[in-house]
């Protein structure tokens, strides 16, 4: 017979308010198998934990129950006082009786009742429970960064500073993502590119830091400690180790197509291009799409004018496949298209632009050498409108456009708007908002500096559209303030367009089995307490691609999540979850459904001599790599003969407990 | 004109949730007949919330709108403030107790891709 321990938790007044607690004390006493039975304030306290040793001692239990808050409160707090008692600490049960019952009834007799249903069940349950250990795993001290944009360069710089190999994978040819676009940045107005280019110079000279470029992750298999990345190493047709990053290439190219990404597409670049000035690595890339020697077998100026011998017309893709403790996703955002916004005349005139557009015009090194002109004509523009909250704050069902605030355009907004007048004071600059929103260490006086100091014309409302009349762009908004409509004929049209999860986000977060939201953006572990974590073990979260967040705020949690590497790869092994899966070789007929839903590839097959009561012989039978698995269940639902099974959650404890509640 | 029509009855009439605005102004930032009128749509939208129905309906604005939907269009909340003008309209026809057209008028006037609301909106508002 067990001696099963039951103790029942007030958690002050959160559960003893709604559930009379001695009454459910007292009723379990009567329950067969349980020689102790109480009820104490807080039995996670040091006080109720020690109450708790004592009985295990006392009364010599081999199973405790205790009814208190929710397990993912103090499950693992009650595992070690077992622990601590000499018990197994999977020979614990906690029966929720605060969220699942006392914060949800209103009335006394009916919580009481439930309370004693729910603790009857884990009384049911633990009686079933056998004890488990729980194995370990190394940690593969070596993390891997997904996306080299600030986010992903400060989260390296900082693990690789603690002593930790890093390999930061980036599927541009380049590091330095969309901060190296922008031309000064709120709310100091220092240049992006002075701030940014040292720790792009340091992340590629760090012995620690390796940079893969121009390479997309393809596939990830292992858990948390045991990650097996395999990386496509896109070709450049560039030797890396002969290109000295000269340039000539670059100028001599004949092909003159391709739109240059760094620049937004606002002019061209050659087949074989260098991104940008500072980019890291120096090294050329040829776009194979533009280039001539791909399309017709002739050309090759490229080759005959590098004095290095650098150009390989023949080099493939190559895959890279390695291991990794950690993994860290950066992979940032992108504006959302604007030609959806089609009333702003995105698509009909060059002189309507994206804010990230506009950044590139105002730069010396775009387009137009940083001399604010309009990309239809080239003239120096007079009036300017900049018209915020272009596709954020939609509703769910709004034709088009997003729910989320994307928080930076008010501020690089005003800070376009300053910028504008302090370079070109003859320009009138008007901004159409509907709320200024500029929470942030100095952001609302930044934005104050703009209208009183910069003379900016703030204009509460929206833009209801904008029409091309001659060489004019006709903005026709309200003024809610005034209850006007103005009539503005502007120059040039600017739109805060809102900010969207890279492309490419949903297939990393499914490799990684990573949540996402339904937006796109990576999901936290917990939205207050565990920002920086995914609720997948060993995968974590850097910059824009958990949520729209400016460069200060971006390099915060780049930071945290850094560390949250750290702690993960100073460990030398990890303590494993025992319950996991396991197939009773018996029942098993080998058909294969478990491996295909099992979402961590835990599950392989052997063929194996089975000797039982109606079968001996050799047959093929499913495997769990105790490792690999992380109890999810799937395959315990889905085996069609009842082989799988989980530990600690068997198909016999959870019978046990319906009956239980069904008594 | 005192009447009884309340901000529910209008919500009713229309299917509009003045709630989802934000006071945005990009209907009446929208709307050609923005010079017309007296109030104007995100005007229409918070004085049916605050119950202000007899200024409303009292309004010529009613009539100035051409239901042209481009404020139903644009509204990035999809408020639907054309729908709240209608619904203002019906309440005083409703009142009155005419139409202009008969229901017998309407078939022949159906065309694939004019909007119902606006052969509705036709026959309230103007005669044959
Ligand atoms: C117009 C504009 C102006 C701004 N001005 C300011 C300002 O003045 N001050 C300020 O503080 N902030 C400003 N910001 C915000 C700032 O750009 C962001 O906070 C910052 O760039 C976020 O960095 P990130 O590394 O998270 O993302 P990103 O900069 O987007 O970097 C992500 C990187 O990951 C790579 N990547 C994506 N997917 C993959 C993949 N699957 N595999 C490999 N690599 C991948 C991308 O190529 C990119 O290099 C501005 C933003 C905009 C749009
Ligand atoms: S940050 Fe400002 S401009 Fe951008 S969506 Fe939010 S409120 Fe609109
Ligand atoms: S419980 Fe089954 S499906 Fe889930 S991880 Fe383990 S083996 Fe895979
Ligand atoms: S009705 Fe729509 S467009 Fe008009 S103010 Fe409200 S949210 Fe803006
Ligand atoms: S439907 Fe009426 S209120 Fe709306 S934009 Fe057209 S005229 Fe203006």
């Amino acid at each position: 017979m067990q001696k099963i321990g039951v103790f029942v938790c007030w958690c002050g007044s959160n559960i003893a308010a709604t559930v009379d607690v001695k009454a459910v004390a007292n009723a379990m006493r009567s329950e067969p198998g349980v020689v102790f039975s109480t009820d104490y304030q807080y039995m996670c306290s040091e006080n109720g934990q020690n109450l708790i040793k004592d009985a295990i001692r006392d009364y010599k239990l081999d199973g405790i129950v205790v009814c208190s808050c929710s397990p993912r409160m103090h499950e693992a707090t009650f595992r070690k006082t077992a622990m601590a008692a000499g018990l197994n600490p999977y020979m614990v049960e906690i029966a929720n009786i605060r969220e699942q019952c006392s914060w949800i009834h209103k009335d006394m007799p009916e919580g009481t009742e439930k309370a004693m249903v729910l603790a009857r069940a884990a009384i049911a349950k633990v009686k079933k429970n056998a004890p488990l250990t729980a194995g370990t795993s190394p940690v593969t001290k070596r993390a891997l960064v997904i996306g080299g944009g600030i986010a992903g360069i400060q989260t390296a710089l900082d693990v690789a500073d603690a002593g930790y190999e890093v390999d930061i994978v980036e599927k541009s040819p380049t590091i330095g993502g969309r901060m190296a676009q922008l031309d000064k940045t709120f709310p100091t107005l220092d240049c992006a590119a002075c701030i940014l280019t040292p720790k792009m110079v340091e992340a590629n000279q760090h012995e620690k830091i390796n940079l893969i470029t121009y390479s997309e992750l393809e596939n990830v298999s292992g858990f948390v400690g045991n990650f097996t990345a395999r990386i496509r190493k896109k070709a450049r047709h560039v030797d890396e180790k002969k290109c000295t990053g000269c340039g000539v290439c670059t100028e001599k190219c004949p092909s003159r197509k391709g739109l240059n990404e760094f620049n937004m597409g606002l002019n061209t670049r050659g087949a074989i291009y260098i991104p940008f000035a500072q980019a890291i690595p120096n090294l050329a890339v040829i776009d194979t799409s533009n280039c001539i020697h791909f399309k017709t077998g002739k050309c090759g100026i490229c080759e005959k004018n590098c004095s290095a011998g650098a150009i390989k017309f023949d080099q493939e893709d190559e895959i890279i496949e390695r291991k990794y403790g950690a993994i860290v996703v950066a992979t940032g955002f992108k504006p959302i298209d604007a030609s959806y916004f089609d009333e702003y005349a995105y698509t009909q005139s060059k002189d309507v632009v994206t804010s990230l557009e506009f950044e590139r015009l105002m730069n010396a090194a775009g387009p137009s050498k940083g001399v604010l002109v309009r990309p239809s004509d080239g003239e120096h523009p007079h009036d300017i409108t900049f018209i915020q909250c272009v596709g954020s704050r939609c509703s769910h069902d709004a034709t088009k456009g997003k729910e989320y605030c994307s928080k930076i355009c008010c501020m690089y907004t005003a800070k376009h708007a300053m910028l504008v007048r302090e370079k070109y004071p003859d320009v009138n600059v008007h901004v159409f908002y509907i709320d200024v929103r500029t929470p942030g260490k100095n952001f609302d006086e930044f934005y104050r500096r703009a209208v009183e100091q910069y003379d900016v014309d703030y204009i509460k409302g929206m833009v209801g559209k904008v029409t091309v009349e001659g060489k004019k762009l006709h903005v026709q908004g309200s003024s809610l303030l005034s209850n006007d409509q103005l009539h503005i004929y502007s120059d040039m049209v600017v739109l805060a367009t809102a900010i969207e999860p890279d492309p490419t986000a949903r297939s990393i977060g499914t490799m990684l089995t990573a949540s996402m939201d339904t937006n796109d953006f990576f999901t936290e572990a917990h939205p207050k307490l565990r920002p920086v974590e995914s609720p997948t073990a060993g995968i974590f979260l850097s910059g824009v691609c958990q949520g729209p967040k400016d460069i200060p705020e971006t390099v915060a949690q780049a930071g945290a999540a850094a560390s949250k590497v750290i702690g993960l790869l100073s460990k030398n092994e990890l303590v494993g979850n025992p319950c996991v899966a396991h197939a009773n070789e018996l029942l098993c007929n080998g058909c294969s459904q478990c491996e295909r839903v099992c979402p961590y590839g835990a599950i392989t097959y052997v063929e194996k001599e089975v000797r039982g009561p109606e079968f001996r012989g050799v047959k093929r039978v499913a495997q769990v790599n105790e490792a690999v698995c992380q109890g999810c269940g799937a395959c315990t639902v889905t085996c069609p003969s009842t082989a799988m099974d989980l530990k600690g959650f068997s198909n016999n404890q959870i019978i046990a407990e319906v009956d239980a509640i069904c008594r | 004109m005192s009447n009884n029509i309340t901000t529910e009855d209008i919500l009713r009439i229309s299917g509009v949730d003045t709630r989802k605005c934000m006071f945005c102004g990009k209907c009446s930032g929208t709307c050609p007949a923005f010079d017309e009128m007296e109030y104007h749509p995100h005007q229409f939208v918070y004085m049916v919330q605050w119950g202000m129905i007899d200024k409303l309906m009292e309004s010529k604005s009613i009539y100035k709108c051409l239901t042209c939907f481009a404020c139903l269009e644009r509204c990035p909340r999809n408020v639907q403030p054309a729908k709240l003008i209608e619904a203002v309209r019906q309440a005083v026809i409703r009142q009155q107790g005419m139409n202009h057209m008969t229901e017998n008028d309407i078939p022949g006037l159906l065309e694939d891709k004019l909007p119902q609301q606006a052969i509705v909106s036709a026959m309230r508002k103007y005669k044959k």
